[in-house]
């Protein structure tokens, strides 16, 4: 990857917190900085309350974040933003979301669902709407006829895949998937990861993945963070993830994933991790990069990065 | 190993589909969701019969008065509290105008009128009074859901959808709305007002609304955190359409259901209005005032209460196990059952 | 490792023969287990694995009494093996007691069961001690300071750090993990003979999630009871199982020992189960997916259920439904490919490469 490609995403210091009381603030994202390039998988995993969701959601605006700087595509969208601001967030940027249940209006047809950014922005006439909307409906795995029939005479695959398609209408540059495989079955999981790595081939949409578990992210993402607790304790390449991982949560991520090879996993332990036992503070580090790559970095502090970087 | 019987053919094992053949998802087919509740409101036999009751009231209500030659505030000197002669019914002994072993008809000398009800103590007749009452209540009830709606949805739509301010603002307001008894409010009312169906309409404008708006927000705040209005948000959805297009239907179920649940709680306010006075006036009929003229005579002629008070409570009755039926009709957990 | 394990038949304590169970809903009867057969044997860790709708959640709720209302059971049998308080041996069909009296006799006491989420199976308004406490004097009428002394040592078991304090907390007051810790030692307060895991891992975190498995392994080897995991996730599977049943669509399409199943698979479900399992160490940057969603058992199914979705399928799939095949070993596999009359098939590649390695880590020499 080199340094010169200009982001398409630039986050920066980026923290939400929530008051819960007066006294009490929780701190779901507190303070993280990464890029993502045009065409790219940026891959976010953590485990939950690791704060993985409330960033996409923060980027998206769906929250107000508390401070730092998000820089989508040249348009500074933090803060109260312009209509024309606005309206290139709307149109550029989409979501797709974890529950296939839940992510789609009981009361509308599918057709309807998917058309409705293109309607709110009036981007084209009524015709080429339902031009759009058929093409998007045959790229995502579904009939046209389909479209004419409501969320719940589909089976939780074919929804996740009626939200693909809303959010991909808009051709957007940028599409923060949420957790957007872990409510589905095994085997329709690796059709919709499948489905999204054809689609982004063919449309070139950078895609922010996040996901709470390693195994899938591997196979769709480019470069990977990994959060913890609200901050992005390590981030690199794929392959640098999993060929080296440094921080000792990335490495309990990876020893948990399972393999479906009963005589090695059988004899495997996986790796604990407790931050509070070794006595890790994430506001105390600072980045560290690994063996001079350029991509692939730890938060720690000194000590902490000698102590893992020698394991 | 279980045996088969089968006749194997040539062709049964060979592949049935071609090599990189792409196999397409099946459909799901279900029922659209109207006709699931429909269904399910079918199955509620009770539901069923509510309907039916009600339907039939409504029918009197609305045809009853006109139904035979007397009306509601014609007052026949000589003929008062005659119990219920109903014609052909007479013949087997029910009905049939005796009272204590003597023809009241005959002695009052009109053998030959029908008071299918009886008459009440000024001589005017039950039947056309007690149905021109249901149609009080009637309208009453049909004020009390567009109140509900109007008012309340609005108000608890509102509430919900803007929370933090105005959530607070407006719920205080309708706390200390709701703080004020019904009854005080009425009465104040009734000493501004004067007495009629327009002064209890507006009575149940002040405070029936509250219920609702509760439920109403309750509902928008859960639905407001769906993923699909959130979907809705992150592609730049104006407010209105938000509310309109994404909670407002998805919300409107149990919207109704309460609204229906609201029609009984009318009917009686109106009832214990007029009981104590405060209903329509004299000599315009309602269920409440029936039941209150009614019940002075109980002992000696309990007809003249007991009608009234059997269809107010068969139509009360008969809303409470439709809107029942339909809550559960309309409860996403009975769906799939 | 020992081909030759013979499961002696005196060594059941559960067996289900030929299990039906449909359902009536308001779109018609579901035929959510067709013909399911299956043996328990003591200290035996078995996994059903199936997607949503398979039928293997069903299965074991029948097991413990707790089918829905609309849920019947057709025909079939399942046969509980164990000893009454003076160490006779007793045999009892579960299907011809009624679900109360299951639940009476055997649920908590001899068959116990852990669920899926942590949080909705403890009660948020009673304190951890009394939570597992009173299973016991509920169900051996012991004293409050015996169970006390139990309960103690249980925590302590599974692995609780300071009991004397966690006695005395409530739910909400622990993480996660060691919510579903809790939950495991109420399964075992009564020495049940069978434990039930119904996904119970899937609503933690992938780092807890390990270590749970760990936890109930570990106290299985200790304690010798048999474990029926419901899981959909091979990972999971391949970490705690002895023996594996797959199914599909209310069937039992293959079952074997793990390494049966695992290295040799033979049934084309299970061929898409494996190769779609995301591996952390294949340079192959596509997954492998089964076409096509899951059939809607509400229609009456022609032949093989998974037909429609199986590359492989003969024309006699959509015909006739096949039977149990023995391809050696306790593996059994219901496909027509294990025919002899069938055509020689060649597994997908990504699948192959999978298993050579598998193979490879493993150990074993073909």
């Amino acid at each position: 990857m080199s340094e010169t490609r200009k982001p398409l995403l630039h986050v920066e210091n980026l923290k939400q917190h929530f008051k819960i009381t007066n006294k009490f603030t929780t701190k779901a994202v507190d303070g993280i900085s990464f890029d993502i390039y045009e065409g790219e998988t940026y891959g976010l995993v953590g485990e939950s309350g690791s704060g993985k969701s409330t960033t996409g959601r923060a980027i998206i605006r769906l929250y107000d974040p508390t401070d730092g700087k998000i820089i989508f595509d040249g348009h500074d969208i933090t803060g109260k933003m312009s209509k024309e601001d606005e309206k290139f967030l709307r149109t550029n940027m989409q979501m797709i979301f974890q529950d296939p249940m839940a992510c789609l209006n009981p009361r509308k047809k599918v057709s309807q669902i998917i058309a409705e950014g293109l309607e709110i922005h009036k981007v084209c006439s009524k015709e080429e709407i339902d031009e759009r909307v058929g093409n998007i409906l045959d790229k995502v795995g579904l009939s046209r006829e389909q479209g004419t029939r409501f969320p719940h005479q589909f089976s939780g695959g074919q929804r996740q895949r009626v939200g693909i398609a809303r959010a991909l209408v808009m051709n957007p540059k940028l599409v923060i998937a949420d957790e957007c495989i872990s409510a589905l079955d095994v085997s329709i999981q690796a059709q919709v990861v499948n489905m999204m790595k054809d689609l982004q081939e063919e449309l070139g949409t950078t895609y922010l993945f996040i996901a709470h578990d390693l195994s899938m992210v591997k196979y769709i993402s480019d470069r990977i963070g990994v959060m913890h607790l609200g901050h992005i304790v390590e981030t690199g390449t794929t392959d640098e993830i999993f060929e080296n991982p440094i921080h000792p949560y990335t490495k309990s991520l990876l020893s948990a994933i399972p393999h479906p090879n009963p005589i090695v996993e059988k004899k495997r332990k996986a790796i604990t991790y407790n931050k509070d036992e070794e006595g890790v503070d994430y506001t105390k580090g600072t980045i560290h990069y690994v063996d001079g790559s350029s991509t692939h970095y730890v938060l720690a502090t000194d000590e902490e990065f000698d102590k893992w970087y020698k394991k | 190993m279980e045996h088969i019987d089968h006749e194997f053919e040539v062709n049964d094992f060979e592949f049935a589909h071609e090599k990189g053949e792409k196999l397409v998802d099946k459909t799901y087919a279900a029922t659209s969701y109207a006709k699931d509740v429909w269904n399910n409101f079918k199955k509620n036999k009770g539901a069923l019969i509510g309907t039916v009751i009600i339907v039939i009231i409504t029918f009197f209500a609305i045809f009853g008065p006109g139904m035979n030659e007397h009306t509601y505030k014609r007052i026949h000197p000589g003929q008062e509290c005659l119990v219920p002669k109903i014609p052909y019914v007479e013949k087997i002994g029910l009905f049939d105008g005796y009272h204590n072993g003597v023809d009241q008809y005959a002695a009052q000398g009109v053998p030959d009128t029908y008071y299918w009800f009886g008459t009440d103590t000024q001589g005017r007749d039950i039947w056309t009074r007690v149905w021109s009452g249901t149609q009080v209540s009637l309208i009453i009830a049909f004020a009390a859901v567009v109140i509900d709606i109007v008012i309340g949805m609005v108000y608890g739509l509102v509430s919900g959808f803007y929370g933090g301010k105005v959530d607070s603002f407006m719920q205080r307001f309708a706390e200390v709305i709701n703080g004020v008894p019904t009854l005080v409010t009425v009465t104040l009312l009734g000493m501004v007002l004067p007495a009629g169906i327009a002064s209890i309409i507006f009575a149940l404008m002040i405070t029936g609304w509250i219920g609702m708006e509760r439920i109403a927000r309750a509902q928008v705040l859960k639905v407001k955190e769906q993923e699909y209005v959130l979907a809705s948000r992150t592609l730049g959805a104006s407010r209105f359409r938000l509310i309109f297009s994404e909670i407002l239907p998805n919300i409107l179920g149990q919207v109704i259901v309460t609204s229906m649940f609201s029609i009984p709680n009318a009917i009686f306010l109106e009832a214990y209005l007029s009981f104590l006075g405060l209903g329509v006036p004299a000599p315009m009929a309602s269920l409440g005032s029936l039941v209150s003229d009614g019940y002075r005579s109980m002992t000696t002629f309990p007809h003249i209460l007991i009608i009234p008070v059997l269809v107010m409570g068969v139509l009360m009755l008969s809303f409470n196990l439709f809107a029942d039926g339909l809550r559960d009709a309309f409860d996403p957990k009975m769906l799939n059952k | 490792m020992d081909n030759n394990v013979k499961r002696d038949k005196n060594d059941r304590v559960l067996y289900i023969r030929d299990l039906n169970i449909s359902f009536r809903t308001g779109y018609g009867v579901v035929r959510a287990i067709r013909g399911v057969k299956l043996d328990l044997f003591k200290g035996e860790t078995i996994a059903i694995v199936g997607e949503s709708g398979s039928g293997k959640s069903v299965t074991v709720k029948t097991i413990m009494g707790i089918l829905d209302s609309n849920g019947t059971i057709d025909s079939g049998s399942i046969i509980f093996r164990y000893k009454d308080e003076n160490g006779e041996l007793k045999e009892t069909d579960l299907v011809k007691m009624s679900q109360k009296q299951i639940r009476y006799e055997f649920c908590g006491k001899r068959i116990a069961m852990v669920f899926q989420d942590p949080m909705t199976s403890l009660d948020p308004t009673m304190t951890i001690g009394r939570q597992i406490m009173e299973p016991m004097i509920e169900h051996y009428h012991i004293s409050k300071a015996e169970a006390k002394e139990k309960t103690m040592s249980l925590l302590e078991e599974v692995g609780i750090d300071n009991p004397d304090k966690r006695f005395k907390q409530y739910p909400h007051e622990l993480s996660g993990g060691m919510r579903q810790r809790v939950v495991i030692a109420i399964a075992l307060a009564c020495d049940p003979e069978i434990l039930i895991c119904d996904e119970p891992t899937t609503a933690l975190d992938v780092t807890i999630q390990a270590k749970i498995l760990e936890l109930i392994k570990e106290l299985q080897t200790k304690k010798g009871i048999s474990v029926i995991y419901i899981t959909h996730d091979l990972g999971v599977v391949a970490k705690v199982a002895d023996y594996v049943a797959v199914m599909y669509a209310g069937r039992i399409v293959e079952k074997g020992r793990i390494d049966e199943v695992f290295y040799d698979p033979r049934h084309p479900y299970t061929w898409g189960l494996l190769s779609s399992m995301p591996d952390t160490d294949t340079s192959s940057d596509r997954l492998f997916a089964i076409p096509g969603t899951p059939p809607n058992l509400l229609e009456k199914i022609n032949g093989d259920a998974f037909a429609p979705r199986n590359p492989y399928a003969l024309n006699i799939d959509y015909k006739e439904e096949p039977q149990m095949y023995d391809v050696g070993g306790q593996h059994r596999v219901a496909s027509w490919l294990c025919d002899p009359r069938a055509p020689k098939v060649e597994l997908p590649v990504e699948l192959v490469e999978k298993l050579e390695k598998m193979k490879k880590e493993a150990g074993i020499n073909e």
